[in-house]
């Protein structure tokens, strides 16, 4: 429950955050949210001696749309997402997945950067981003880069970010008309983290699948960029043998850690299932 | 070590300023420096929302926030619902409806409540379950909980309330 004692720095500008960064190195922390730092603090997981807050830096907050594209503040919480006007009417599937992260408390103080930096297997938004093809901006001493959601994820808490960078923006192109998307979570109750889940996005045309992109969450040391399964889709009618076959080229690439929520053979299954969930609700959703 | 800072907010309207170092919980500010003891404290995993208090218009788990993060934030927490020995719709609710047997769970309860009666004056009742998940509770099976909140809700939309509580008189008086 008791942190180890640290030094609190509260920044109110993104070069400044970039400065304190350089200056405290592997000593210094990102507090956006808190609500996997602090937990793992709490526990002396973790025990940073410096917290650079991040609340104050408004370069890092809001929600617009830049020419076919979505932008998000790394610093957005999840209820931001959720009551968002912008993300309802462009990207319902981003709510749709917020609504099923943790409970409304944390989701007050959560934010989508910090679910994604985390680089935690069991969060949402990972496989989520890498199903809607979104690009990170992560922004250092020399600028920055852009990285894009499949390429970002190296291992358990292992992500692109390099020491002295802060994620600054997600941008996620707005899905063009005939797209379907969804995200199916098995969880034992609500607030926590998937047993398995599967983040599906796909394009219909004359009935035949056009594009697919299908992520899976907690199933893996990171999110799993399911390539082969969405590929098999493409040029065919999305029905029960084309699903199956989708579910089962995902369940061939699952590489699920056991523990209390399950071995790995259950964890394994359940990812398939929730493709075929997944997949069946995102025809469903195409307008 | 770690310097301390003074830190200044507002708690139930007054102004408090008051010196921690920065890992200091607020939950512990709370409790142990401002003898604000309604919210309390019932896991280190941040899952029971007992500790929830409202921060500049959000519930918050205050086990889950350094009190330096608060510097000019306004603070509500149970001590600072009832006005003038006038007990607030979610407590008289929570009161009729027998939403609460043990109590420690009821602070975080109510404030959550407040805040999701702010956003939403009229939910229904599988609102009302999915904006409380954030609060354990070991003793009401949450179904009396679902009402005092339903209960709550009608009386600050300004509809009659009625309840088979045999104090609903004594308290409508």
């Amino acid at each position: 429950m008791i942190p180890s004692p640290f030094e609190y720095h509260a920044p109110t500008a993104l070069p400044d955050v970039i400065a304190l960064l350089s200056q405290y190195g592997d000593e210094a922390k990102l507090l956006a949210g808190g609500h996997s730092l602090l937990p793992m603090m709490k526990l002396r997981f973790a025990a940073p001696g410096h917290l650079i807050d991040l609340r104050k830096v408004a370069e890092l907050k809001g929600i617009s749309v830049v020419g076919s594209q979505l932008h998000i503040g790394a610093m957005t919480t999840e209820n931001e997402l959720i009551f968002s006007k912008l993300v309802a009417e462009h990207l319902p599937l981003l709510a749709e997945v917020a609504r099923q992260i943790a409970d409304p408390q944390v989701r007050y103080k959560g934010t989508i950067g910090g679910d994604i930096s985390h680089g935690d297997p069991g969060n949402d938004h990972p496989a989520v981003m890498m199903a809607m093809d979104a690009t990170f901006v992560l922004t250092g001493a020399n600028g920055e880069r852009l990285v894009k959601a499949t390429e970002f994820f190296h291992g358990m808490y292992d992500t692109a970010l390099t020491p002295g960078e802060v994620m600054t923006q997600i941008r996620i192109p707005i899905p063009a008309a005939g797209t379907g998307s969804s995200y199916a979570k098995l969880k034992r109750k609500t607030g926590d983290y998937a047993t398995a889940a599967a983040a599906v996005v796909i394009r219909l045309q004359a009935g035949l699948c056009t594009q697919a992109r299908i992520a899976l969450t907690n199933v893996g040391p990171t999110a799993l960029f399911a390539g082969d399964a969405a590929a098999s889709l493409i040029g065919k009618p999305i029905d029960d043998v084309t699903i199956t076959q989708a579910a089962n080229l995902a369940m061939a690439i699952c590489e699920p850690a056991p523990d209390l929520r399950g071995d790995e053979a259950y964890k394994t299954a359940m990812a398939g299932q929730m493709v075929e969930r997944a997949l069946r609700l995102a025809v469903a959703h195409v307008k | 070590m770690s310097k301390k800072t003074i830190v200044s907010f507002k708690l139930n309207g007054a102004a408090i300023d008051v010196m921690v170092e920065p890992r200091e919980l607020l939950i512990h500010t709370l409790r142990e420096k401002l003898s604000i003891t309604g919210p309390h404290i019932g896991c280190e995993t941040s899952h029971c929302g007992a500790c929830t208090v409202d921060i500049d218009g959000a519930s918050v788990k205050s086990c889950t926030v350094l009190t330096v993060q608060c510097e000019g934030a306004e603070l509500l927490t149970i001590e600072g619902f009832a006005k003038g020995g006038v007990l607030h719709p979610l407590q008289e609710g929570f009161t009729q409806e027998h939403g609460l047997q043990c109590g420690f769970c009821t602070p975080g309860m109510i404030t959550r409540a407040y805040r999701l009666l702010q956003e939403n004056p009229n939910p229904t009742e599988e609102e009302i379950r999915f904006w409380m998940a954030g609060n354990l509770c070991r003793c009401t099976g949450y179904q009396n909980i679902v009402k005092a909140i339903q209960y709550a809700a009608a009386k600050m939309r300004g509809e009659t309330v009625t309840t088979s509580h045999p104090l609903m008189a004594e308290i409508s008086a």
